[in-house]
């Protein structure tokens, strides 16, 4: 089984078979993880390159990790900021990267849609790893791995994503990939912050969190840019945490099979009171270490020995990977 | 692309359309040193006329298009007036009226005298250039509108962005009155635009930023109000969203001396086009959405707009070959603009072909208090030879324009210019 498209540009562009592709392979890395030595020699030979151009601990960590325990090589090119205004243009510096020899570019990106423009201009696989606020499909597939180890199939699950849905990349992939499995999923958040035409993606939209928190199954928060407030999304921190924020007072009243998400990094205090930290249902944690896994998945599925198409470069393609 | 010199022509066999009278007929056209001699049923062939063959063909007057970048001075690597009205030629303009927002700006009697000047260098058509609304095109302090009106400026706008004071847009349009020149607005209320995209179903699909159709009502709104309060005359440039054609139709219903252009995209295409995130669909104001495009037909239709412009807008290869964000906006326009109207307008049976021509030859020259266009004994030869069966391909290696950042590259055309007749110069295409 390998995905339709060689590139992974979004959940958008998958189907649920090929989701549930994706985290199979994830359930079997996972176990790797596991191991003592937590590595397997299944992209020995590969090379890929982080090449981000927004700040980004977790994910560039995460994908470097993920690509080592592939045996895959990944090298890490991050730019503060496109380097437009200098000269040079993202194309000049993907083509620059992929004539160093590399098999993959995982990209993030400022700007929407720059990993489709990406791939349309390489030759090498690419893998979104963020674009604006357009997708982030592993940072998706990763809290639907998540969910699914915590709950099982999502179908008819209710799950909620709170926060500035309008300028969320992890909002718009997250409400794809959660629907696509089958779950009924809501949006929260000020007006501010609800993008137009939301309800296209088959969700509900509330306003007020208070409404709609104690129906569902899943919460999921979102980090909430301060910047924001001179964008006059909503008027101070305060107000926000009053009204959107998982609170201490409102944790006490989830049911405790509830389970809490957010992709990190959290504005303590902010969005989620520090209580909700030790709250027994948090997968913050989780998350991180199955990101790991999912994004192994994902560059096995794309540069692994189902592909042929790197015989140009005289490597063996032959040699299946174990997973 | 050099013309043929001829003293004497003879277009036989053709079309007449002329928009003013509204009449389409069979009819030959001679041409003696640049000046139409007559217009007649059956003209014999005479000694040393050049017989150009137009059976089948239409003949028209040449289009004026009021609204066009050729980026002279300043990003001459992009367009200059020589290319841009070289490739204005192509698509049947015979004359345009680039926009100010040159680096530097248009905004004195000099600049506007370099313009003309340049385009008399190139001899291809007729320039008249817009001049700038204020100084440095700032918003702030207005420029020398009158020196730059005797130098031959036929209208005012900072295009590229809007007025946002409303005292300084409120002066514009009352010192305007003075020469009977019009004010064009680029209807943008700056702090509602995040980016170039229609905010809407698109936007929020791709994350894009975007900006709201009222960023443009919203200001056409105000100077409107503006317009009407001071009894000065606004042309609303490159309408795009539905809720500007309805305030434009309100306004004329109310008697303000209000006039409006759209250019053949709003028409043409929607915000669907840009789902594969291709810069050359990045164009502002953006593509909007199907009723928006619908509404714009319908102010086409039933004359709320006035004229078609093209809002041609060179950019480099390389500028547009980016993420969608980093990508300048803007569409060239000169040599797909015929036909797209064509059929959209024509084809798409929303207006007779001498109601469509009008929008590229009679309203343009209204606004602008150009001399009317006609094709009669005694006028200048100003025309364009249509051929309305044509099926052609826009093809990159056909393109004129320094620049090739169109959406259109590659789409089969409907209906052609053939060749277009300035004076005694022949341009066949």
């Amino acid at each position: 089984m390998k995905l339709r498209s060689r590139h992974l540009l979004g959940i958008e562009g998958l189907d649920r078979s090929e989701i549930l592709t994706i985290l199979d392979h994830a359930r079997t890395f996972r176990e790797v993880l596991d191991r003592t030595i937590p590595i397997v020699p299944a992209l020995r030979g590969r090379t890929v390159v982080n090449l981000f151009f927004e700040a980004s601990t977790r994910t560039a960590t995460s994908f470097n990790l993920a690509a080592s325990r592939l045996s895959c090589q990944c090298v890490n090119f991050s730019k503060a900021t496109s380097s437009v205004s200098k000269g040079e243009t993202l194309l000049d510096t993907a083509r620059n990267i992929e004539a160093m020899g590399v098999d993959g570019i995982i990209i993030r990106h400022p700007a929407a849609g720059a990993p489709h423009f990406l791939a349309r201009n390489v030759k090498a696989f690419v893998v979104n790893a963020g674009d604006g606020a357009h997708e982030h499909p592993t940072q998706a597939l990763l809290d639907a791995f998540t969910l699914r180890e915590k709950l099982g199939d999502l179908e008819g699950k209710r799950i909620l994503i709170v926060g500035d849905i309008a300028h969320s990349r992890v909002a718009r992939s997250n409400l794809l990939c959660f629907t696509k499995l089958g779950a009924r999923v809501a949006v929260c958040g000020p007006p501010t912050m609800i993008p137009p035409f939301v309800e296209d993606y088959g969700c509900e939209v509330f306003y007020r969190l208070d409404r709609i928190l104690n129906e569902v199954d899943v919460v999921n928060m979102l980090r909430v840019q301060q910047e924001r407030i001179t964008a006059s999304s909503f008027p101070t921190v305060r107000e926000y945490r009053a009204l959107y924020g998982l609170t201490a007072e409102r944790l006490k009243k989830l049911a405790p099979e509830v389970v809490v998400t957010h992709p990190g990094p959290v504005n303590w205090g902010v969005e989620m009171d520090f209580d909700v930290a030790d709250f027994s249902s948090t997968l913050i944690l989780p998350q991180v270490t199955n990101g790991v896994a999912v994004r192994m998945a994902v560059l096995f599925l794309l540069a692994g020995g189902e592909r042929t198409d790197t015989d140009e470069h005289g490597r063996d393609t032959g040699q299946k990977a174990e997973g | 692309m050099n013309p043929e010199v001829l003293r004497h022509v003879l277009l036989q066999g053709g079309t007449v359309i002329d928009p003013q009278a509204r009449t389409v007929r069979r009819a030959d056209v001679l041409i003696a040193n640049g000046r139409i001699e007559k217009v007649e049923s059956s003209i014999p062939e005479a000694d040393g006329a050049e017989v150009i063959d137009c059976k089948g063909k239409h003949i028209a007057p040449g289009f004026t298009d009021m609204h066009c970048h050729l980026r002279e001075p300043g990003r001459e690597d992009e367009e200059t007036i020589a290319t841009g009205t070289a490739a204005a030629l192509a698509g049947g303009f015979t004359r345009v009226c680039p926009m100010p927002n040159t680096d530097p700006p248009i905004d004195t009697e000099a600049q506007v005298r370099f313009e003309l000047r340049r385009a008399e260098d190139a001899d291809r058509v007729r320039v008249h250039p817009v001049g700038c609304c204020t100084k440095g095109r700032q918003g702030r302090e207005l420029a020398e509108i009158g020196a730059m009106v005797s130098a031959g400026a036929v209208a005012f706008s900072d295009d590229g962005s809007a007025i946002a004071d409303a005292q300084v847009m409120r002066r514009a349009l009352e010192y305007c009155k003075a020469f009977d020149v019009p004010v064009i607005s680029h209807c943008e209320v700056g702090e509602l635009v995040e980016g170039i995209a229609n905010e809407g179903r698109v936007s929020t699909k791709l994350g894009l930023k975007s900006a709201p159709d009222v960023a443009e009502s919203a200001q056409a709104a105000r100077d409107i109000l503006l317009a009407e309060f001071t009894g000065s005359r606004l042309h609303v440039a490159h309408v795009s969203a539905r809720a500007t054609v309805d305030l434009v139709r309100w306004a004329k219903g109310r008697g303000v001396q209000v006039t409006a252009e759209t250019c053949p995209h709003y028409f043409t295409l929607t915000e669907d086009a840009l789902a594969g995130f291709d810069a050359n669909y990045k164009v502002n104001p953006p593509l909007r959405t199907e009723a928006d495009r619908q509404a714009v037909i319908a102010g086409l239709a039933d004359g709320t707009i006035d004229a078609i412009a093209t809002d041609h807008a060179p950019h480099l290869k390389g500028e547009k070959e980016a993420e969608f964000d980093a990508a300048p906006p803007g569409i060239i326009g000169f040599e797909t603009a015929f036909s797209l109207g064509y059929e959209q307008l024509v084809l798409g049976k929303v207006l007779p072909l001498t109601d469509y021509i009008s929008l590229l030859v009679t309203a343009p020259r209204r606004i602008l208090n150009l001399p009317a266009a006609a094709v009669a004994g005694g006028s200048e030869a100003e025309l364009v030879v249509l051929d309305l069966k044509a099926e052609w391909t826009y093809a990159p290696d056909r393109v004129l324009s320094m620049s090739r950042n169109s959406p259109f590259l590659g789409r089969t055309m409907h209906g052609r210019v053939l060749a277009t007749l300035l004076g005694d110069r022949l341009f066949r295409f």
